[in-house]
């Protein structure tokens, strides 16, 4: 008999699965990397190259020995801004999530285990937040804030948690009919306690799933914002605002324009691939038929 | 069926109100300098700013200017800040050619979304579906700005073609056929890049349906009949799968309204998405509030229509 | 006096169903044969392997994670096993018919009965040229009323009992030798249950047709089925005549079973349970 918890056969399974390896290493490289320039940047360490440090005399030069990935019109070297920008992404990617997670789970807790008139009123609210085009809700209400790394993560983390909540909620549902919950509550548990030990773990992997799959699409929101001149300022480096700085130079210097876009889309694949894997590994339904 | 049709518009009247009031409040109460020159401009004098504050009642309590607003969009009266002009009719210019390049990108997400999803289901469990998953994870992942550049690089260094803009200009046309030509040449590019990421969540959205289908046991039951795979497939099993992708348009359409923003930007297209970003530029507040408002607006009534046509497919609904 | 040539003849029979811990047996070398016109219940509790086995016939099982890892079923004489996709449809519907479990969910709820019924009726039947008279006939013979109406139907709009009824004359509209009911009553309340398989019971008589009954309940199969075949744990623990195995049960787990049966009239506190520890 398999006497391995749901969670260990979800990791079991992941871990056989090639997808789900190659992503998540990658994603811990990333994260590797996102953490070691962070502090390089916090303490000026100018490796491998100032990322701020102008220099005209060799400006807009194409990949060398010397500037691995190019220079850009500033004579900047483009491979050490996209390394020191690599911390922005990561952070917009990870805390975006997570005040879009605390809202979303909250929500939806409530609004699914209450049921009744209060899940009528806020699921009509999430509906109706939904029908926003979400890029230019957040585009707006960055723009009039100002733009910053603490204003761009709370404004995409307020607007993109209605997913997180209308899944929570309908695990609430399900899991508040279900005889173990009928059982806590017979024997007297409160409210808060059923939410907290008895129905939130058993919603916890499609939570999880949605979790990943919002670090990516946060990332390309906040490279979509820098590429419009609002998102983290010049001249901190973000891969979004080496492009937007490049598209002048577009039939030129190709280089400011390629190796920033590769950088998000790797880090944005990795990140969907991994959560797509740890939906299928949370399957325990296998994917045949 | 009539009684689910009024089910629906009243949920969406609601809905609809509800679309005001966020719209509305979201940003009028986002901290931040109300007037278009900023609040510190040492120019601009205490006259000018209180006559700026009657003009856009911004000295009446909050739902008193909400329902100003609101009146002042409907009757016409509410006005840009940079050029005065009627909102209203600067959104009515855009929206013709957003209309239609959401709509032909809608198409191209739907159809290759339909090919993808049903195609990756067919191959369950082999190489080809793994590699079709990564490619539609890869499609959502790309950047459109940065895809809509290594377009652009691309094709104007092949064909040295103009590809901005909704057509070229300075040109004559012979006939009609060839300046449709020409707009749609200008229309294909932006509206096949907006779609990538529509196909790619259509396609993941149909497989996952289609391999519910596949394990219902009406599936059996047609195999049991002795069908070919190939109607079991397509007759059987695609029919009920089409639910996500008819109320799929709901959560599509936000999206593409909201990429529409950067792909007319870069592409000069003069849509909705242009005139949102030339708002924003401009701190534009009464047309930020009606743009928000009026796309919310359309993105609801595509979620109607969606309702409709679903209740058009499944007959456990429309017999209701 | 001559053995008659067997009409289905299971050999050896094992199949096992790959799961995440390896691969598991759910059937281990089952060997029975069904003669022409003949009725076979096979019964046995859920997980015993008695569905798979009728899915295996003509091989409807999915492949994988369902694996054959022996043996043979032999139809008219032919391997199932062997044979080709092309094969195996001409004989899915038009020669060994099935039923199933539960009406609501294995008729497709966006088609109307008539099309469902008309599909099998044009793949096995080309013949025929008033599709639409078949099914009426069908349908009445199954005992709707009003099918000519009620065939426009679509599959919610109809009862459990009507919906059975309507995979029933699917089915039997290809006019095929076997019929495979695999649990077909246990959905439905108990006088519908009655009603449907005193319609089986008329139609055997009616049209010469070999019926195999999947069943977790004995208490349906007398009057009905010649022979019986007892499943646990994938194998096949007895096997007789209905009349020998009900009055008579050899094998522990037979009785065990039989016991379950609520008997009018025994004052009985509470049913009896199957003690498992004493079978092993």
């Amino acid at each position: 008999m398999d006497n391995r918890s749901p969670a260990q056969r979800m990791l079991a399974r992941f871990r056989r699965d090639r997808i789900a390896m190659i992503s998540s290493a990658t994603i811990i490289v990333l994260a590797l990397t996102a953490i070691t320039f962070w502090i390089l940047s916090i303490t000026n360490v100018p490796f491998p190259e100032n990322p701020n440090a102008t220099d005209l005399q060799s400006k807009l030069q194409p990949p060398s020995f010397e500037h691995w990935l190019g220079t850009d019109n500033l004579g900047r070297d483009v491979l050490s801004r996209i390394l020191h920008g690599s911390y922005i992404s990561l952070t917009v990617g990870f805390v975006a999530v997570a005040v879009s997670l605390c809202i979303g789970v909250v929500v939806g807790a409530v609004s699914g285990y209450f049921g009744g008139w209060v899940d009528n009123i806020v699921m009509r609210v999430v509906d109706a937040i939904i029908c926003f085009p979400t890029f230019f809700l957040i585009l707006s209400a960055v723009a009039l804030v100002g733009p910053s790394l603490l204003n761009i993560v709370i404004v995409i983390g307020l607007v993109s948690w209605t997913g997180t909540a209308r899944l929570v909620r309908a695990e609430f549902l399900t899991l508040r009919e279900s005889q173990y919950v009928k059982a806590a509550r017979s024997l007297g548990q409160g409210s808060f306690p059923i939410i907290f030990k008895h129905i939130l773990p058993n919603a916890a992997a499609p939570i999880f799933v949605t979790a990943v799959i919002g670090i990516p699409e946060a990332i390309l929101t906040e490279a979509g914002l820098s590429y419009l001149g609002f998102g983290v300022q010049p001249p901190q480096a973000t891969w979004g605002n080496i492009i937007a700085d490049g598209k002048a130079y577009i039939l030129d210097a190709w280089w400011l324009i390629v190796f920033p876009g590769v950088a998000i889309f790797i880090s944005a694949l990795a990140f969907f691939l991994a959560g797509d894997a740890l939906r299928r590994a949370g399957n325990s339904k296998s994917e045949t038929h | 069926m009539t009684s689910f049709l009024i089910r629906r518009l009243l949920i969406a009247l609601v809905l609809m109100f509800l679309i005001s009031l966020i719209s509305f409040f979201i940003i009028t109460l986002t901290p931040g300098s109300p007037y278009p020159w900023g609040e510190m401009n040492p120019k601009i004098s205490q006259a000018v700013k209180d006559n700026f504050r009657k003009q856009f009642h911004l000295d009446e309590p909050i739902w008193k200017q909400y329902w100003f607003n609101m009146r002042d969009l409907f009757n016409g009266n509410l006005r840009s800040i940079k050029d005065g002009r009627p909102v209203l009719g600067r959104i009515g210019e855009a929206i013709p050619a957003t209309l239609a390049l959401n709509a032909t990108s809608i198409v191209i997400s739907l159809s290759f979304g339909l090919l993808f999803g049903v195609w990756s289901a067919r191959k369950i469990g082999r190489w080809q579906d793994t590699l079709l998953s990564v490619v539609m994870f890869a499609l959502l992942a790309l950047p459109g700005f940065w895809v809509s550049y290594l377009a652009i690089i691309g094709i104007t260094e092949t064909f040295g073609t103009p590809i901005l803009g909704t057509h070229s200009f300075s040109l004559e046309y012979p006939d009609a056929i060839s300046k449709l030509l020409d707009y749609a040449w200008h229309l294909a590019l932006p509206a096949t890049i907006l779609a990538l990421g529509g196909i790619a969540v259509q396609s993941r959205y149909v497989r996952a349906s289609m391999l519910e289908s596949l394990r219902e046991d009406y599936i059996r039951t047609a195999r049991s009949k002795g069908l070919d795979e190939d109607t079991v497939y397509y007759k059987h099993a695609l029919r009920n799968s089409l639910r996500p992708l008819i109320t799929g348009i709901g959560a599509l359409l936000p999206a593409l309204l909201g990429g529409s923003i950067i792909i007319e930007t870069i592409f000069a297209y003069p849509g909705i998405g242009r005139l949102g970003y030339q708002a924003v530029l401009e701190r534009d507040y009464p047309l930020l509030v009606a743009l928000n408002f009026i796309t919310a607006a359309l993105v609801l009534l595509g979620n109607l229509l969606a309702d409709v046509l679903y209740a058009v497919v499944d007959p456990r609904v429309r017999l209701e | 006096m001559e053995k008659p040539n067997p009409l289905l003849d299971v050999r050896n029979l094992k199949i096992q169903f790959a799961t995440e811990d390896g691969l598991v047996d759910a059937v281990k070398g089952t060997s029975f044969s069904l003669n022409k016109g003949e009725t076979l219940a096979i019964v046995g509790e859920s997980g015993s392997g008695k569905s798979v086995t009728a899915l295996s016939f003509t091989r409807l099982l999915p492949e994988p994670p369902a694996k054959f890892a022996g043996g043979e079923i032999l139809w008219k004489g032919q391997d199932v096993l062997k044979m080709n996709a092309r094969q195996l449809r001409a004989i899915r519907g038009g020669e060994i018919a099935y039923i199933f479990q539960e009406p609501s969910t294995s008729l497709n709820p966006v088609y109307t009965i008539r099309s469902q019924i008309a599909e099998a009726i044009r793949l096995h039947r080309p013949d025929v040229t008033d599709v639409d008279a078949e099914i009426v006939k069908w349908l009445d013979a199954v005992g709707i009323v009003n099918p000519a109406k009620r065939m426009h139907d679509y599959p919610h709009q109809l009862s459990g009992g009507m919906q059975q009824r309507a995979m029933i004359a699917m089915a039997l509209s290809c006019q095929p030798d076997l019929l495979v009911a695999d649990e077909p009553t246990t959905a439905l309340d108990v006088t519908i249950q009655a009603q449907i398989l005193g319609q089986l019971r008329e139609l055997r008589t009616k049209f010469d047709m070999a019926i195999i009954l999947i069943t977790h309940n004995f208490a349906i199969i007398r009057g009905l089925c010649d022979k019986v075949a007892v499943m646990f744990r994938g194998e096949i623990v007895e096997f007789g005549t209905a009349e020998e195995v009900l009055s008579n049960p050899q094998h522990p787990y037979t009785r065990a079973l039989i016991d379950c049966i609520p008997k009018l009239g025994a004052n009985q506190k509470r049913l009896r349970t199957i003690d498992y520890a004493k079978l092993a």
